[in-house]
């Protein structure tokens, strides 16, 4: 197998949410940090999708703005095509920074409401690309046919369209400029279901058509399951298990992914017994201590309130359990 | 069983500048005492209309302009504000999509529902103080006694939706409804509050209206479903009937559309096209310019629900003397 697109080590993001520095130093406190992403590893490979789940502040869509380099890391390595990330910043960086684009959650507050349409797509092409107006013209027509929309669309603001056709005008602006990989943050969890099943069915096109590789962040097992070919499980800022798509829905090792799967409402599961799903995700600003996961655990140790696991192989799939390692649960 | 609430031929519309707009057109349902019921649909679909009409908190400009409400065999939807106020709350629990905005932040939770009870029942305060430790100790909320005196902000958002279901039931109303009561929720915390809202209606006898575009939820908790499109009831009838043989076109692609946890699907099915808006509804069948099975007639003629199976969908389609049949 070639080397992979996207390949994550120990990537870490920590967030400074300490008071400020005199109510601090007179309180005499000690510097708070969240760690919104501590020390997430995974490799996505050309023309796949991995998606990322897990519940809200697990830090999926922290690691969505470090894959486009929205923001830095505190510790741990990120290459794009072998690149480092972090020469993005350095001269020459517009090169890199071009081959990824992101589409983001919600479609009312990620187009500028001022710009018309035309604009909007077009941004892209200006900043890495030295197109003349008119060839930037056709090419924004040629995007919106793309995406389904009509080109005479370009001269119309945001608001004269539904959430749905925003959506496209996003994944649009995200083509501009040919990339390769894109980051999509929960694209389609602002939408009814009927407009979901379109932006799906779209961006499933698109990626045959243009090869596309996709990282993709959602809370919704159910449209993971219809995206994915891997998924990764994420849980308070690190990832407890990564595996292909039909191995984790058939057999999910990890405890959490046990939990998570048999927590959501399923319509063909009409009546089927639920294990009712203890306690909260806790405060990520004083996790538990060893795996985080350990209050909440059926299976949980000495061991699992000691020390945190590490993830390893078990089977195809990824996982950071010591239940699992130690052989006492079984898939 | 005996019917609860009926709704008839609800009408609600919004004067504007522009004209009136009608967000609802017609709707009518009953819930049976005990029965959850379960109304799903798109964003503008008229599914939280419907439940605010019922417990009369609909906002103005909008009004009721036709049809009526019967709750229990009395007439609720003309009562003055003050009868109104009674019948919220003691007779009809109102459970919210967001529980931070449905609390009050400057009052203790035990205040809170102190102060329903007190309001409600024959009870002095001290009494009502102790049915609030009850009423949440009911609900999972660990530590019950000493949790009633903290304040929302102090909840985490789980066990904040656990206080105002325990809110809504404090008065044991006879129906709740329920609007999005999950959607606010993370997946592990969604199970819990759906479950704990079902246990306590079934040891109560309280029927629920569950309003939701969720349609999992739907599945697992209601006993019968109203499908709603552009203020329109397109179809009801019991839950696994709607869901695996939905009678009404729209229904059935809304079906195909989402994404299940079974088969691989390498595309999902979609309706093309987007709900219209209120200033614009067809005439006729409000789908009729999405749907794959249009009839000449669609275009002109409204369907009024009619029988289809064991549910009931407004469709031409199901006519009598029709002999097509709904596209899987």
């Amino acid at each position: 197998m070639s080397t992979p697109l996207v390949e994550v080590k120990d990537a870490a993001r920590w967030f400074d949410v300490s008071p400020p520095w005199l109510e601090r130093t007179l309180a005499r406190k000690p510097k708070v940090m969240l760690r919104a992403v501590d020390g997430v590893s995974f490799d996505i490979a050309r023309g796949e999708t991995l998606a990322l789940v897990g519940e809200s502040g697990c830090g999926k869509s922290t690691v969505a703005r470090m894959l486009v380099g929205l923001y830095g890391l505190t510790r741990g390595d990120i290459r794009f095509d072998g690149q480092p990330l972090s020469r993005m910043s350095e001269p020459g960086g517009r090169a890199l920074r071009k081959r990824l684009q992101m589409i983001f959650q919600d479609p009312y507050a990620s187009l500028n409401p001022r710009w018309r349409v035309g604009r909007i797509i077009a941004e892209p092409m200006l900043t890495h690309t030295q197109m003349t107006p008119d060839a930037r013209v056709a090419r924004v027509s040629d995007l919106l046919r793309q995406v389904g929309l009509d080109p005479a669309d370009q001269g119309r603001y945001p608001h004269q369209f539904s959430g749905g056709q925003r959506q496209r005008i996003s994944i649009a602006r995200a083509l501009a400029v040919n990339p390769e990989f894109l980051v999509c943050d929960e694209p389609t969890s602002a939408l009814d279901v009927s407009v979901q099943a379109q932006v799906l069915n779209l961006m499933k096109d698109l990626q045959r058509k243009l090869g596309l590789t996709y990282l993709f962040i959602s809370h919704n097992l159910a449209v993971v399951h219809h995206v994915a070919d891997r998924v990764g499980v994420m849980y308070l800022g690190r990832m407890v298990e990564v595996a292909p798509r039909d191995e984790l829905f058939a057999r999910p090792r990890h405890p959490y992914t046990r939990m998570l799967l048999e927590a959501i409402p399923d319509i063909n599961g009409a009546g089927k017994p639920r294990t009712a799903v203890a306690g909260e995700v806790p405060n990520p600003l004083n996790p538990p201590s060893g795996c985080t996961f350990h209050p909440r655990c059926p299976h949980a140790n000495d061991r699992c309130r000691a020390e945190a696991p590490v993830a390893m192989l078990a089977g195809v799939s990824i996982v950071a359990c010591h239940a699992v390692q130690e052989g006492r649960i079984t898939a | 069983m005996s019917v609860l609430l009926e709704v008839r031929n609800l009408r609600v519309e919004f004067p504007t500048r522009r004209g009136t707009l009608r967000a609802l057109d017609d709707v009518s349902f009953s819930i049976q005492a005990g029965e959850v019921l379960g109304v799903v649909g798109e964003s503008g679909a008229g599914k939280s209309l419907t439940g605010a009409s019922i417990i009369g908190l609909l906002e103005p400009p909008g009004r009721i302009a036709g049809g009526e409400i019967l709750l229990a065999g009395r007439r609720i939807d003309n009562l003055p504000d003050e009868q109104m106020r009674r019948v919220r709350g003691r007779e009809i629990g109102a459970v919210f999509q967001d529980p931070l905005t449905s609390l009050n932040p400057l009052y203790t939770v035990g205040r809170q529902l102190a102060e329903t009870i007190v309001t409600h029942l024959d009870m002095s305060w001290s009494q009502a103080r102790n049915r609030a430790v009850e009423l949440l100790a009911a609900t999972g909320i660990p530590a019950a006694r000493e949790r009633i005196d903290h304040y929302p902000h102090q909840f985490s958002g789980g066990m904040r939706q656990r206080v105002v279901i325990a809110l809504a039931l404090a008065a044991e109303p006879k129906l709740v409804v329920a609007d999005e009561p999950t959607t606010a929720l993370d997946v592990s915390i969604q199970a819990q509050i759906i479950e704990l809202l079902k246990r306590l209606c079934r040891e109560n006898g309280t029927a629920v209206m569950l309003i939701t575009h969720d349609m999992g939820v739907i599945a697992e908790t209601a006993d019968r479903v109203a499908v709603m499109y552009a203020g329109r009831v397109a179809e009801i009838g019991p839950v696994a009937d709607v869901i695996h043989h939905p009678r009404h076109p729209y229904t059935a692609g809304l079906m195909g559309s989402i994404p299940t946890l079974e088969g691989h699907a390498e595309r999902l099915k979609q309706i093309d096209g987007s709900m219209p808006r209120l200033n614009a509804i067809p005439p006729g069948c409000a789908f009729n310019p999405r749907c794959s099975q249009r009839l000449p007639r669609c275009a002109h003629e409204r369907p009024e629900l009619m029988p289809a199976g064991t549910s009931r969908a407004a469709c031409w389609l199901h006519d009598t003397g029709n002999t097509l049949e709904v596209a899987a």
